[in-house]
């Protein structure tokens, strides 16, 4: 064994065991902590599987945004009333049940392969100069696969309406009720001024980068959502009520420029979400660009919450 | 030339990986939230610091080994400020109880 595959089974047993503290914690708190830990781990082990683009999904959306997301969700937990129903064990052991099932049916795909494992990889690469991207991932997403991101786009933006319809009538419209820190002319008001013109730098050149590199729309978005966020929690700006128009626009702008594009493949190209020869990249540039944005836009709304305010 | 770079790297490396195990250490053993703190802060600043120079020789040119050290910074400034922010927040419990 070389001292890699040490490292590899070492990095296997930590997922194991913070995997385990998440379901056995028994503050809610304590098992979003695990479940970030478990996600940053799991970046690790996509590097070591050489998928860096599943990697950074991985690290920004499993890691970082769900567990900013769920970390809102155990400080509402507490600061509810507390439930006095116990969940009886009936419940409990259907949970635990079919959670060993889909565990049991991942396991046996995972040990029991068939002799020839279908891929389709060899004819990406293949194909993938047509596309002009120098990136496999994005050729799948962008050419092979349109339709599958598309709606991956539009079950975000339900996600949103799901969240947004939490909030109380009186307050639609209204602003989020994200829960800003308190003191000013803290340190992370210093933060919050120094890091989101190298974030949104960042955040733009993964979006760019993702054509040819590891990178793309989601994890771009996610870092322009998370330095919105900072200067929100930090004071420096308020949450916008959520019935801006360029708010909503901001939203719609990657689904419809990717509708548009596709709608306009069927007339230039013969098929829905084909892109006519030649003008490939620069289409799924242009798409990239818009989803990274309404990806900000969304993911920054959902982690401000339902609406709470009426707007002065 | 290359066997000295490649010395200097498993020195620096060696070192680094010395200072994690070391705050590792602080973090679990130390008796109260502050003092984990500092732990922390030495394996923010020094470890991930002697990581850093470490695999300077090896970079991927200029531009590799800038993103090195710009990921360094980042993590530095990162570091400062949460600790501080958590330090806040926990003299500020302090004073309540």
């Amino acid at each position: 064994m070389t001292i890699l595959s040490f490292t590899d089974v070492g990095l296997v047993l930590l997922v194991l065991v913070i995997g385990a503290s998440t379901i056995f914690a028994r503050e809610a708190f304590d098992a979003v902590i695990a479940f970030v830990v478990y996600g940053l781990l799991l970046a690790i082990v996509w590097v070591r599987l050489s998928a860096i683009d599943v990697a950074l999904t991985e690290a920004a959306i499993g890691g970082g945004m769900t567990g900013t997301l769920l970390l809102g969700a155990a400080a509402r937990l507490r600061s509810a009333e507390p439930d006095s129903a116990r969940i009886g064990l009936a419940v409990r052991l259907a949970a635990a049940f079919f959670c060993a099932l889909v565990a049991a049916g991942l396991a046996g795909a995972l040990l029991l392969p068939p002799s020839v494992i279908p891929t389709l990889a060899p004819t990406v690469m293949e194909n993938l100069v047509h596309t002009g991207l120098g990136n496999p991932v994005a050729g799948v997403l962008f050419a092979y696969r349109a339709l599958d991101t598309m709606l991956e786009k539009v079950v975000l933006l339900l996600a949103l309406l799901g969240v947004w319809s939490l909030a109380p009538n009186s307050a639609w419209n209204g602003i989020p009720g994200l829960r800003v820190y308190e003191r000013p002319n803290s340190t992370l008001t210093f933060l919050a001024q120094l890091l989101p013109p190298l974030g949104i730098v960042v955040g733009f050149y993964m979006c760019w980068v993702g054509a040819n590199a590891p990178g793309g729309a989601f994890q771009g978005g996610t870092i322009l959502a998370a330095m919105w966020l900072l200067v929100i929690i930090a004071r420096l700006e308020k949450a916008p009520s959520i019935g801006q128009p360029w708010l909503r626009i901001g939203l719609v702008l990657g689904p419809v420029v990717f509708l548009a594009v596709g709608l306009a493949g069927l007339v230039l190209a013969n098929a829905f979400l084909a892109y006519p020869p030649g003008y490939a990249k620069p289409l799924i540039v242009a798409i990239e660009v818009a989803l990274t944005i309404s990806i900000a836009v969304a993911l920054a709304m959902l982690a401000a919450g339902p609406p709470e305010q009426v707007q002065q | 030339m290359d066997l000295a770079l490649d010395l200097f790297t498993v020195a620096a490396l060696s070192a680094g990986a010395l200072f994690f195990l070391a705050g590792t250490v602080g973090l679990i053993r130390f008796p109260d939230p502050l003092t984990r703190l500092h732990a922390l802060t030495k394996v923010d600043n020094l470890g991930l610091g002697l990581v850093v120079v470490g695999l300077l020789p090896h970079a991927n040119g200029l531009v590799g080994a800038l993103k090195l050290v710009s990921i360094w910074l980042l993590v530095q400034l990162s570091g400062a400020i949460v600790t501080q922010l958590i330090a806040g927040a926990i003299r500020e419990r302090g004073h309540r109880e």
